[in-house]
């Protein structure tokens, strides 16, 4: 099961896989991300708490490159994302370049995002065969495992939307870590869930956080959760870290005010 | 002036005639408007603004002119240039040009109904630019616009007699003619009008229940 997931070339163990340098995210004139330096080393399990707004989801979303930074650079297992800074200017990577570095990410979305058009199977698949032009029966072998794995086999040939929310996240993770990814992100993914399935993707999730070398970057409001997996908190407000630490430090005895304030709030 | 069954009987075979060419200029005008269409909806979407600026205005340029001057233009000018197409593949492209901006349109509604998170979960895995073009939003934007795209293929069969001023055999032309050697009109041309309604009819019927089964 563990061997399954492996990624290709994993950053030396305890090496730093994401880095944040300096980055500023602006909407217009609200500046989301200020300034914000941090690292992530390859391996951990990194959650990010933080009140609604905080930018939590815009850290993730400059990592998957669905958006981009105004100042900064990310810089991802040593290599530049979609910017490399210059003599204090940033100058755009490659449209190849920034393709090359995404695949060390993979991303899980709040509202699952399956492929409504295609069968279980296939969504899995699609990206391992056309991206990584891996053959189709092998895609489709490790695809099977993969379902396996997350408690879906015998869902290979059905619609995503023949499927109950639980399971449509359950898929999202197998299609996400069929790209053999270094990191996974995951974004509220139990959210738009009903309660009585929140638990089968959260088990899913810590078994891959206790079996496997995969980096987690999360965000979540399951505490219980985030003290299972966590090697890191971070604690987000107002774009800046403000906070951070082992999970047993954060969630009882933490050191800033708007933290307490926070975790007495969800808690 | 009254119905003459032997008329109608004798004109019954160029009915026939015409209908072949009048359905088969729709339906190659209809493949050519859905190519194009594509072409335009995927254009007027690229990142390039010099993709989108010169496409945006020629679909609206052929929008915004009739059918009919199109249709006159191709005809006349296109043999001074050297272009030299039979009167039906004139007609064909003419209705297949005019009819795809319009298509563009039904395209880009499709489209626009995608939801983002379709177009993240493709940067999320990689997938290359046409692969999630072709694989993942067209096949769920063309799902939810078929009934319109129906609708417009309908009217460009009610459009389609047109192609008689260029002197295609449509049916609309063989009424003419039987006309102009008979004398007898109102046979011909009642035929020809009942002819589009037994066509046109049932097709709309069909779409909108395609779009009352869509709508849920
Ligand atoms: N596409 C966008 N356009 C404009 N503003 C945006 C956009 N996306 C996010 N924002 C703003 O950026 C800020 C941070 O949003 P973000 O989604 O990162 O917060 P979050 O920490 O994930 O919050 P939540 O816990 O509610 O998910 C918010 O003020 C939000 O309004
Ligand atoms: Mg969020």
């Amino acid at each position: 099961m563990a061997t399954e997931i492996t990624t290709p070339n994993p950053a030396v163990d305890g090496g730093e896989l994401i880095r944040f340098d300096n980055v500023t995210k602006r909407f217009g004139t609200n500046t989301v991300l200020d300034n914000l330096d941090f690292t992530v080393a390859s391996g951990k399990h990194v959650t990010l708490i933080g009140p609604s707004g905080s930018g939590k989801t815009t850290i993730l979303r400059l990592l998957m490159t669905l958006l981009r930074p105004e100042e900064g650079t990310i810089t991802v297992d040593g290599d530049y994302l979609t910017h490399e800074s210059k003599n204090g200017k940033l100058i755009p990577a490659g449209e190849k370049h920034t393709r090359e570095v995404r695949k060390k990410i993979g991303m899980v979305f709040q509202q699952f995002n399956l492929f409504p058009n295609m069968r279980v199977l296939r969504n899995v698949t699609e990206a391992p065969v056309h991206v990584l032009g891996m053959g189709k029966e092998e895609a489709e072998e490790r695809a099977r495992g993969l379902l396996d794995l997350v408690g879906l086999g015998d869902k290979c040939d059905a619609y995503p939307t023949q499927l109950s929310g639980g399971q449509q996240q359950r898929v999202a993770i197998a299609r996400a870590l069929a790209m053999r990814p270094q990191v996974l992100l995951l974004d509220e993914v139990t959210s738009a869930l009903d309660p009585e399935l929140v638990a089968g993707v959260l088990d899913v999730l810590r078994d891959l956080a206790h079996t496997t070398d995969i980096t987690m970057l999360c965000v979540t409001h399951e505490m219980n959760f985030a003290r299972d997996i966590s090697d890191d908190v971070l604690m987000f407000d107002a774009g800046r870290v403000i906070e951070s630490g082992p999970p047993e430090k954060i969630f009882s005895d933490p050191e800033h005010e708007r933290t307490r304030e926070f975790l007495s709030a969800v808690l | 002036m009254t119905w003459d069954w032997d008329v109608a009987k004798d004109f019954l075979p160029e009915l026939l005639d015409g209908l072949l060419i009048t359905l088969q200029a729709t339906a190659l005008g209809s493949v050519l408007a859905f190519a194009l269409g594509l072409v335009w909806a995927m254009a007027l979407r690229s990142p390039t603004r010099f993709v989108r600026w010169p496409v945006g205005v020629f679909v609206e340029f052929i929008r915004n002119t009739p059918l009919l001057v199109q249709l006159f233009f191709f005809y006349w000018v296109l043999p001074t240039w050297d272009i030299k197409f039979s009167a039906l593949t004139t007609g064909v492209v003419a209705l297949g040009l005019h009819y795809s901006t319009y298509i563009a349109e039904v395209y880009r509604a499709g489209i626009d109904g995608v939801p983002v998170g379709q177009w993240e979960a493709a940067t999320a895995l990689s997938l290359p630019r046409g692969r999630t073009w072709f694989m993942v939003i067209l096949p769920q934007a063309i799902r939810r616009v078929v009934p319109a795209l129906g609708n417009y293929v309908i009217a460009m069969l009610k459009d389609s007699p047109m192609i008689a001023l260029i002197g295609v055999t449509d049916m609309l032309q063989n009424a003419r003619s039987e006309g102009a050697t008979s004398f007898q009109y109102i046979e011909p041309y009642t035929m020809v009008g009942i002819a589009f309604i037994l066509i046109s009819y049932p097709a709309s019927l069909l779409m909108r229940a395609l779009e009352r089964r869509l709508g849920h």
